[in-house]
């Protein structure tokens, strides 16, 4: 075995040079911790708790099923860390934080605009880079962020796809709505939807007008009077952006003071998911909703519907699980492109993104220079049985819109 | 807007409030009795309506049924709370009571988040989704065989204290704490009593609440501050006041939602408890401070 002389090695080496070296040591540990190979480590920021448990525990299941497709693809592997949001955005900054402390080399997160927010603004600071699963508020990507990617539309993208979408549907269905109640949470998304609708509607020539505007609290345990003041304008269709808890209770209120609109047209998440159908079974019929979808002729998709059935019987593939599977394809894609996990080399594959092989409707995946997907489609669909179908964009659809809605009464 | 809206929502205000008016005449009746402010109040309100969550499951049976089963074992969650932890407080600064009952309250929260998740559950009975008809005006089910619990439950609480010998030793204590201890009574027994008849009632108005909202673990502190907000406006100590001050409580957050925006309805429930505090310190049927 060779022997090292540590005497020669302290006569060739003076103080200066020693010092010079631990410096340049200690100026390169980070880069050299953070470029290491193997899997990259991937922080998974999601409201598992809080108020928007459910809709952050539906993310998950898109990351559940991503690594044997991933096989499949010839993509390489991930290692996923968890993180809970706990639904609070100072929660979703410090868990981001810890995370990226603890060797996160990229973030996915985090279906909230607020709290997404708040990552961006860690993982920018940090030089990390972050790709937004789900998020719409169109500050995320207008801040001029160097690390930031999203490959979900913008709250004016959704607008501008729903609006389009609509009058499809009401082009199909030979019926349209002259007035409608618009309800949404008060919370970011909401907030930034409801400056996006007031702003565009003027733009599109929609065929209805606003009659009543009524914000709410996402976290409400009661919407009869929001309800009761949207009755009381007697609107043709109510126009939605809600979440998940509050649609069972928008719905359920429907049912009690006996009113059905001829229409829910809804710009958000909540009224498509499995939840809303097992909870409510037949009065869960009909809401449309117009929002990111996937184009369930797209091979890919297939495939996805495919791995979810399997891994989770009876739970139909929604916007979470094909936007959080497709952030974690965007990763993975750009790691192999890389080569390596450093997070500058990362980012820069990223910002060269070009899948065209992926689920959600619309050519495909490339970002513009503020870290923003522009390609990406809104689909229409509408609650069948206990499943959604596409209405809308035709390329994209795989049924007929029904109008209008079945009276909550008469469903049995 | 029509007049059957206004009529609509406050008909469901006022039913809603004699439930928080029934939760908070728990609040009123340990403060009035024991002069222990309980913090964990609307804590112990979701322990009950997680109880009514768990019986309705796993059993089937309707929370109206559990009402008096459920009330009785927060009862005894109450008798049990007062002698054992509690009372060895009675005596100390009211910054020390405090303390031990936010430290109970963000107990009973956690576990019930270890427990039960946190995710929201309800109860969906065969009339969940009712409403009763009488011309223009609708009334939700739930909210209509809740409001008349509360009015029974607040009756039999009310003869309970006025006719049975146990209430009046009760009130004896809450009027006299010296003079009942000389005439001979069991201050500390009648205490614990006085606590658990608090804690069965915030229990019914808990079993009744899951009847018209959600259950998450998270949703006490929410009940404690509005119980609160009822007391102060009612008048602490007042258990007609309590009562009261729900139906007002109910009743401007559901015209407050129609008339402005329904986002800011618990803002003007505090505007009342600012104008009160204000005006009439003491409470709408407090009495003065001597």
């Amino acid at each position: 075995m060779k022997q090292i002389d540590i005497t020669r090695v302290h006569t060739r080496l003076d103080r200066r040079q020693l010092l010079a070296g631990t410096a340049a040591a200690v100026i390169a540990a980070p880069a050299i911790v953070r470029a290491d190979t193997g899997p990259l480590k991937v922080g998974v920021l999601l409201p598992r708790s809080g108020f928007e448990a459910g809709i952050g525990q539906d993310c998950r299941r898109g990351v559940e099923i991503a690594p044997a497709i991933f096989k499949s693809l010839g993509l390489p592997e991930l290692a996923i860390i968890d993180g809970d949001t706990e639904s609070s955005v100072e929660t979703a900054r410090a868990r981001a934080a810890k995370m990226i402390s603890d060797g996160a080399q990229l973030l996915v997160g985090a279906f909230d605009s607020g709290q997404t927010l708040a990552i961006a603004q860690v993982a920018e600071q940090n030089g990390v880079p972050l790709v937004i699963n789900i998020a719409a508020a169109p500050e995320i990507t207008d801040q001029g962020y160097k690390f930031i990617f999203r490959n979900f539309p913008t709250a004016g993208m959704i607008l501008s796809d729903a609006f389009d979408n609509q009058k499809q549907v009401f082009g199909l269905v030979g019926a349209v709505p002259k007035t409608v109640v618009f309800m949404h949470v008060n919370d970011t998304f909401g907030t930034a939807m409801s400056k996006g609708i007031n702003f565009l509607m003027p733009k599109f020539n929609m065929p209805y007008s606003i009659a009543d505007e009524i914000p709410y609290d996402p976290a409400a345990h009661d919407l009869s009077v929001e309800v009761a003041k949207a009755k009381a304008s007697n609107p043709d269709a109510l126009l939605l952006v809600s979440r998940l808890n509050d649609a069972m209770l928008i719905t359920r209120e429907l049912v009690k003071q006996r009113w059905t609109p001829q229409a829910i047209l809804s710009m958000g998440p909540g009224w498509y998911e499995d939840q809303y159908f097992k909870t409510l079974g037949k009065l869960a019929e009909g809401p449309m909703t117009f929002a990111p979808w996937y184009d369930p002729n797209k091979k890919l998709s297939r495939t996805l519907e495919a791995a979810l059935a399997k891994t989770y019987p009876g739970v139909n593939l929604n916007t979470n699980h094909v936007f959080t599977f497709e952030a974690l394809l965007v990763a993975a894609d750009a790691y192999k492109r890389a080569g390596t996990t450093d997070p500058k080399a990362l980012a820069d594959a990223l910002r060269s993104t070009n899948i065209t092989d992926n689920v959600s409707i619309g050519p495909g995946i490339q970002f513009n220079a503020k870290g923003q997907n522009d390609k990406v489609k809104n689909g229409a669909i509408q609650n069948r049985g206990d499943k959604t179908v596409v209405i809308a964009p035709q390329a994209a659809a795989n049924a007929k819109p029904v109008w209008p809605l079945q009276p909550y009464q008469s469903r049995g | 807007m029509p007049f059957d809206v206004y009529l609509n929502v406050a008909v469901g205000g006022i039913l809603t409030g004699l439930v928080y008016g029934l939760m908070a005449l728990g609040l009123s009746v340990i403060f009035g009795v024991v002069r222990v402010v309980n913090f964990a109040h609307g804590e112990m309100m979701s322990i009950a309506m997680f109880l009514a969550v768990v019986c309705f499951s796993t059993f089937h049976l309707d929370p109206l049924i559990m009402l008096v089963p459920i009330a009785a074992v927060l009862f005894a969650f109450g008798y049990v709370l007062q002698s054992s932890l509690i009372n060895p407080f009675i005596t100390r600064p009211e910054h020390s009571q405090f303390l031990l009952l936010v430290a109970l309250a963000i107990i009973i929260v956690n576990v019930l988040l270890i427990v039960f998740g946190p995710d929201a559950r309800s109860v969906q009975t065969a009339y969940a989704l009712d409403s009763f008809q009488f011309g223009p005006l609708i009334v939700d089910a739930t909210k209509l065989y809740a409001g008349i619990d509360a009015i029974v439950v607040a009756a039999l609480l009310f003869a309970f204290f006025r006719f049975t010998s146990i209430g009046k030793a009760i009130r004896a204590c809450a009027d006299n704490y010296t003079g009942a201890l000389v005439v001979g009574l069991n201050v500390n027994r009648l205490y614990a009593l006085a606590f658990g008849i608090g804690a069965a009632c915030v229990g019914a108005a808990g079993v009744m609440m899951t009847l018209i909202v959600d259950v998450t673990p998270l949703i006490g502190p929410t009940y404690t501050l509005l119980a609160f907000v009822i007391v102060i406006t009612g008048g602490l100590g007042s258990m007609l006041g309590a009562l009261v001050g729900g139906v007002l409580i109910g009743l401007t957050e559901a015209l407050a939602g129609l008339l402005f925006t329904p986002s800011a309805k618990s803002m003007f429930a505090f505007g009342i408890l600012v104008l009160v505090l204000l005006f009439r310190p003491q409470g709408l049927l407090g009495k003065r401070a001597a």
